[in-house]
């Protein structure tokens, strides 16, 4: 297969980046979007010049590394999947391909296409945890949980951490992701205990940070590789209503 | 020359690690404050030690490559986690899961560290719970357990087939609750590039920051490399494409020794290889195989007439099916460990009854299952799985048979390390996949996640602890001292070296070069004459790299070929000293299959007379042979057995 590549290239955070035109031909089918340029970066390398800066790491859909904004559409024209599980396949033979970072301004370009997502760490660091500490664990099943509870704790557990939702949202919201940590905690037992405290902070955290407000597009769940529900968002309005109404004035 | 003491107590085995706990030395909280800890990885090993030695107020720094430490690839183990809990009540105990990891194993790991292992497992369990880690539960609301590998038990716990990215998510959240609390501080998008010491102790590192290419120096009073395996040597692996080995091949250069190189972990069930330009292998979970039934044509014609498109595995009556595993090891079944599972696979496609076009592959059948739970309980347990085989290979595996193959997907060996998980130099421990410790010449499935957290939550902060003791005089480290100025000075002059060559090939012709040397003469079947072409191979293809590598734009900004470049001239070097040590162990066990060495069945041969030891590799020099030096291992409460799983 043959393709015309559209990049965007930007030296560094603060430079001006801009559009790159590439040509590229006999790709297989089977190979990955990744793997497709890896290639291109082969030819680069080969022709002296600077191969393209992207993200990525297992390269099997699950590190949440890869975050590729392809023809308008973050990770690219399939659902639920990551750039990295997209094939050539998807694509129409002798196509233009336009690739991009993530846009938000929480997530600045670091170079080309990979950009840095360390705001997401910062939300997690303000409340995305029980607070236990290693050796103070009871048996493990002397904690019930529903099959129900265990099952929606997954679904929202299973968030990659990629961005996609904050790429697709057209006011680069992260309620997505934060609701998904959110979520998780707030169905479990063990998560309730301090299920007020955690949802304040990281929503503070999380708007500190630059992120916009979620105005019910749904465009995250759309673009989610791991298909994230936007009723998590709704849960996490939820307890953030009632974390505010009855926390006591003053914290311990 | 080093010095090879395990530290092992005495004592009874069950009451080793008690005894062990209840007389090491401790550090007051006051004083704890005051020692610095560097912890070099951020998976399962990494995360979980950071957080626990951070709760226990020591001041802990830890480097990770990635912007975000989630994004370490325990993240994408699939099918789950050991432990001895016998929920099921089907006769588990945590004596049996310590014998199956030895016999695993092929009887070449230390019985006291395995024991321990299986001892805390059920400890990793409780923790992970209380993390709020997600696994799958009964409808009573108690966990859920599925079977793996070399166990005639149902003792592995998972969520989904995404328990490592769980498990990780959990070390990660208390490892986030730790930098907010302030003991812990995490450094993003940091390579170590080298060991220093000071007085013949490890105290810190120099590392690379890869957004800007600064190369910067930390010191500590221990350090902890915690990066993983070295499964990358052979280019194409189910390790992610950042995986690496340099921290540990920097260590070994510097005095770690490396124990058992050779001892590379195939996974039987990988999506199998489709073309030159592929960048990684896909692994397909162990946990299939509880319900998923391995097949190849029993005709040589209908394999043939397969590879050529002319027929499909459906249209193969069942009288022509060859279920070898079945075959062969009817107690066990599919269910056999990894690495029998592999060489069994590899023993058909070489015979000629490989399916797919390129005759490297066997069907993974589902049909019995669906047809016996219903395609929605299959969808239930392995749905994701499918959904990742689907995207890969265009293929719909509720319909027709998963094609697999096996690929490198872990590595046994790595840095030597004594009972308390501390390496050759003092002050240098290692934990996870980057030791050597537990897993003998082969190991079972959902054990590594259990070794990686078992390490970091329940052993480091307890052995780690027993070392600073007698350091709380010593104050914290300037990293003026003249021994950072020459370790970091060595860094700078490997970097000009390699970005001065100049040459007209990329790095990754030569990575892929040194991946077919490394699959097709130390891989699944290893011989002398493959073996030792192979060393003149890799010594071919390290002379022309270092010739003719080519390296664009400048070290100090993102430069993602330099990275690559500087892993692959330590894998060149790591690649020969897996072939060294393939050579010099004369039998076949675990993974290590040398074809000298078999029984007329075609099982690994044993030779225990000889090789109960490890093999122990010291560093000696740029061009010198390396020194082998062998701990006996000596089995005391299991009897040294044929491995059988017939």
């Amino acid at each position: 297969m043959n393709f015309t590549l559209k990049i965007w290239r930007q030296e560094n955070p603060n430079a001006k980046g801009g559009f790159e035109t590439y040509q590229l031909s006999d790709i297989s089918a089977d190979a990955s979007f990744l793997e497709m340029l890896d290639i291109l970066n082969e030819q680069l390398v080969m022709e002296g010049k600077v191969p393209v800066a992207f993200d990525h790491d297992c390269r099997e859909g699950i590190c949440g590394t890869c975050s590729l904004y392809i023809n308008g559409r973050p990770h690219g024209p399939d659902s639920g999947i990551t750039v990295c599980q997209m094939h050539m396949r998807n694509f129409k033979d002798g196509s233009t391909i336009t690739i991009e970072p993530w846009r938000a301004r929480a997530f600045p370009v670091i170079k080309d296409l990979m950009v840095d997502r360390q705001a997401f760490e910062k939300i997690i660091m303000a409340g995305g945890y029980i607070s236990v500490n290693t050796g103070n664990a009871i048996d493990a099943n002397s904690i019930p949980i529903p099959k129900q509870a265990a099952e929606t704790a997954m679904d929202a557990a299973a968030c990659i951490g990629c961005g996609a939702c904050v790429a697709a949202c057209k006011n680069a919201s992260a309620m997505l992701f934060v609701s998904a940590k959110v979520s998780q905690f707030a169905v479990l037992p063990q998560g309730k205990i301090e299920a007020k405290r955690r949802v304040k902070n990281m929503v503070s955290r999380m708007d500190e940070l630059g992120f916009g407000n979620c105005t019910n597009t749904y465009a995250c769940e759309a673009e989610c590789p791991k298909n994230i529900s936007v009723s998590h968002i709704a849960r996490m309005n939820r307890e953030f209503f009632i974390s505010k109404v009855t926390s006591p004035k003053k914290e311990v | 020359m080093i010095k090879l003491d395990p530290k092992v107590p005495d004592g009874p085995l069950a009451e080793k690690w008690n005894k062990y706990k209840s007389s090491q030395d401790l550090v007051n909280p006051a004083n704890k404050r005051k020692l610095d800890i560097i912890i070099v990885g951020t998976g399962l090993a990494g995360a979980s030690a950071a957080a626990s030695l951070g709760e226990m107020g020591f001041k802990v720094k830890v480097f990770g490559i990635h912007e975000s430490p989630r994004r370490a690839h325990s993240i994408a183990a699939q099918g789950g986690i050991n432990a001895a809990k016998n929920y099921p009540n089907d006769g588990d105990s945590i004596y049996r899961l310590f014998y199956d990891t030895v016999k695993g194993g092929d009887y070449r790991s230390r019985e006291a560290n395995v024991y321990r292992l299986a001892e805390v497992s059920n400890n990793i369990i409780d923790q992970c719970v209380a993390q709020g880690v997600p696994f799958a539960r009964e409808y009573g609301g108690m966990l859920a357990n599925r079977s793996f590998g070399g166990a005639l038990v149902s003792r592995t716990f998972y969520a989904r087939g995404q328990t490592g990215q769980q498990l990780l998510l959990g070390a990660y959240s208390a490892f986030m609750k730790e930098i907010n609390r302030g003991n812990v501080t995490f450094y993003p998008k940091r390579e170590m590039l080298d060991l220093v010491m000071i007085d013949g102790k490890a105290r810190g590192i120099i590392t690379r920051e890869l957004n800007t290419g600064k190369i910067e120096r930390h010191s500590a009073h221990a350090v902890v490399i915690a990066t993983g395996g070295y499964g990358n040597v052979f280019f194409l692996s189910t390790n992610a494409m950042n995986s690496n080995g340099s921290a540990v091949w920097q260590c070994y250069k510097r005095g770690a020794a490396f124990a058992n190189p050779c001892f590379t972990q195939i996974h039987p069930t990988c999506i199998p290889v489709h073309g030159e330009y592929q960048s990684k292998l896909t692994l397909m979970s162990e946990s299939l195989r509880n319900d998923g039934r391995i097949w190849v044509p029993k005709k040589k014609e209908d394999a043939q007439r397969i590879q050529k498109g002319e027929l499909k595995p459906t249209e193969i009556p069942e009288e022509d099916r060859d279920y070898y595993l079945e075959r062969r090891y009817p107690a066990f079944g599919n269910l056999v460990p990894r690495d029998v599972a592999s060489r069994a696979a590899k023993e058909r496609c070489d015979a000629g009854y490989g399916v797919g076009n390129t005759g490297l592959a066997v069907y993974l059948d589902f049909a019995d299952a669906i047809k016996r739970l219903g395609k929605s309980v299959i969808e239930a347990r392995y749905g994701n799985l499918f959904q990742m085989y689907e995207k890969i290979v265009d293929d719909n595996p509720y319909e027709t048979p998963m094609m697999i193959y096996p690929a490198v997907h872990y590595t046994m060996g790595g840095t030597w390390v004594d009972y308390e998980l501390q390496t050759t130099i003092p002050g240098l421990f290692a934990t996870g996949e980057a030791n050597f410790s537990d897993h003998g010449a082969n190991r079972l499935g959902a054990s590594a996640l259990m070794q990686g957290l078992s390490d970091g939550y329940f052993v480091l902060p307890y052995t780690l602890q027993n070392y600073l003791a007698d350091q709380i005089n010593v104050p914290r480290f300037s990293t003026d001292l003249p021994e950072f100025d020459t370790v970091e000075k060595d860094v700078k002059s490997r970097i000009d070296k390699i970005m001065n060559v100049k040459g007209d090939k990329t790095v990754d012709t030569f990575h892929r070069r040194l991946g077919h040397v490394m699959w097709d003469y130390v891989g699944m079947g290893r011989n002398e004459e493959g073996i030792r072409k192979a060393l003149s191979e890799i010594k071919e293809i390290k002379e022309d790299f270092w010739k003719n590598v080519r390296i664009p734009g400048h070290p100090e900004d993102v430069n993602l070929e330099l990275e690559k470049a500087l892993r692959v001239a330590d894998y060149l070097e790591l690649g020969e000293l897996m072939a060294l040590d393939a050579l010099d162990r004369k039998e076949s066990c675990g993974g290590h299959f040398r074809e000298e060495y078999q029984t007329p069945e075609g099982e690994a041969l044993r030779n225990d007379k000889d090789y109960t030891f490890v093999s122990v590799w010291e560093y000696k020099g740029d061009g010198e042979a390396p020194a082998l030096h062998k701990e006996p291992l000596n089995f005391e409460f299991i009897e040294v057995k044929q491995r059988s799983y017939k």
